[in-house]
């Protein structure tokens, strides 16, 4: 585990730098606010309507298919450590999970969740 | 104990500042070089050939007004630019700039950390960054900022796929996740030559996580003005910008430890063939930003699912003919 203290480290340093320089400069800038100032930038025009609208579901689509392939990515990580041990067995083995894979993608181009339109 | 804790603190601040200091002068290159492709001079005006021009920058972005939108979810607002800083800072923990030097009478590895599973930490870390950039989008309240974070966290999420699957082809060949020990597999050749489908899917979907050009829609400004950056101001925006070249900087690093034989060349120090390997890359992506135009965004996506990821998993399946060819079977 004392592998791992220098990134332990390293985090606590990551965050009291940025929380440091984002209080430092939140201090040491001028405040000079009123309330066009404060108003969503809009290009210069009175913000029109709420901004917690609906939006596409393919974004939503994505965020499914890609947790799907994601996890598959991730089983392929293991296998790919011991490829040489495992020998051409593991090989086709890996061959069928990715055929099944690719299947999945197939299925999901066919029904058009990858079109943006 | 103590004296590796004091070698481990003094080697954070070492790299850490290294890589800032290195960071700050990326942004004027980046510049220079985009200005000279474009047959202009670039900044030139503070300090000799510019030189000054980045210390100035982040003074200027230091003294600026923290502006805190009235309808923006103030708590979020905040933390979200931190987050989207704090990963690419832990990336650098596993970057292996260099091996065992003698400083002093003691052997001290120029990185942090050779953790067994360096790759995947990587992996797992980087894609961390994806929350700041959505939250900050979320958290403004703002229609370009939503839009602008939506767009580059499906982004983010596609091209990763394609990343780990090309990472997958290195993996089988190294036969370790540990940064070091994939280095010390290319002895003999470097894994761009057998990995070379590997090393251009893994470029381009590096160069998409990163938002930049020709990838660069969340920020397209033509349409989005600045993307899931617009409300932010002073130095909660340059918290972005700092990610973003830092990200730059460990993708680099990353792309050099993986396919172009990390520190090992002959004459120079292995630290300098690192770092000049290491700026290659960032050169690299900074001639694409000055070459291709932006993509649209149905492209994008299309190009990201339909090309790269088949691409990708085409890749792990021809692996072994290439381990084959080069005599790693």
């Amino acid at each position: 585990m004392i592998n791992y203290l220098p990134i332990l480290a390293l985090f606590v340093l990551a965050i009291a730098f940025a929380f440091g320089t984002i209080l430092l400069s939140h201090l040491i800038g001028p405040k000079n606010s009123y309330k066009e100032k404060l108003s969503p930038y809009e290009c210069g025009m009175p913000p029109v309507g709420n901004t917690r609208e609906r939006f596409p579901i393919k974004f939503y689509i994505i965020a499914m298919l890609f947790i799907i392939f994601d996890i598959e990515g991730v089983f392929m990580i293991p296998w790919a450590v011991v490829f040489k041990r495992l020998g051409m067995f593991g090989f086709i083995e890996m061959a069928v999970f990715i055929a099944i894979l690719l299947i999945g993608l197939a299925y999901v181009w066919k029904k058009g969740a990858l079109e943006w339109e | 104990m103590t004296e590796f804790i004091i070698i481990m603190l003094v080697k954070m601040f070492v790299i850490f500042g290294a890589v800032m200091l290195t960071m700050t002068y990326i942004t004027l290159a980046e510049r220079k070089i985009l200005g000279y492709m474009q047959i202009r001079p670039g900044p030139n005006r503070v300090g000799p050939w510019g030189l000054l021009q980045p210390i100035a920058d982040g003074i200027k972005l230091f003294l600026k007004e923290d502006i805190i939108p009235d309808k923006a979810s103030k708590v979020v607002f905040v933390i979200a630019p931190a987050m989207a800083l704090i990963p690419a800072v832990m990336t650098l923990a596993v970057i292996p700039f260099g091996p065992a030097v003698t400083i002093m009478g003691r052997q001290v590895d120029v990185y942090m950390a050779d953790v067994n599973i360096g790759i995947l930490y990587i992996f797992a870390v980087s894609s961390i960054g994806v929350y700041g950039i959505v939250l900050a989008g979320w958290s403004s309240e703002s229609k370009y900022s939503l839009l602008g974070g939506l767009r580059s966290s499906a982004q983010m999420i596609s091209y990763e796929l394609s990343m780990g699957f090309a990472l997958v082809g290195v993996i089988m060949m190294s036969q370790s996740l540990s940064m070091v020990k994939i280095i010390e597999a290319q002895k003999g050749v470097w894994f761009i030559v057998p990995q070379f489908f590997g090393f251009i899917i893994y470029i381009t979907a590096a160069i998409a996580e990163l938002n930049r050009t020709p990838f660069d829609l969340p920020e397209g400004e033509s349409e989005l003005v600045a993307g899931y950056f617009t409300e932010y101001s002073s130095m909660k925006y340059a918290m972005f910008m700092l990610g973003e070249y830092i990200n730059i900087i460990s993708v680099s690093g990353i792309v050099t430890t993986l396919y172009l034989g990390g520190w090992s060349g002959p004459i120079l120090p292995p630290l300098a063939w690192f770092m000049i390997k290491l700026l290659a890359v960032v050169f690299f992506m900074i001639w694409v930003r000055a070459t291709y135009p932006r993509f649209r965004y149905d492209q994008l996506m299309t190009f990201g699912w339909k090309v790269l990821l088949p691409a990708s998993i085409a890749n792990i399946l021809l692996t072994p003919v290439f381990m084959k060819i080069f005599g790693y079977l």
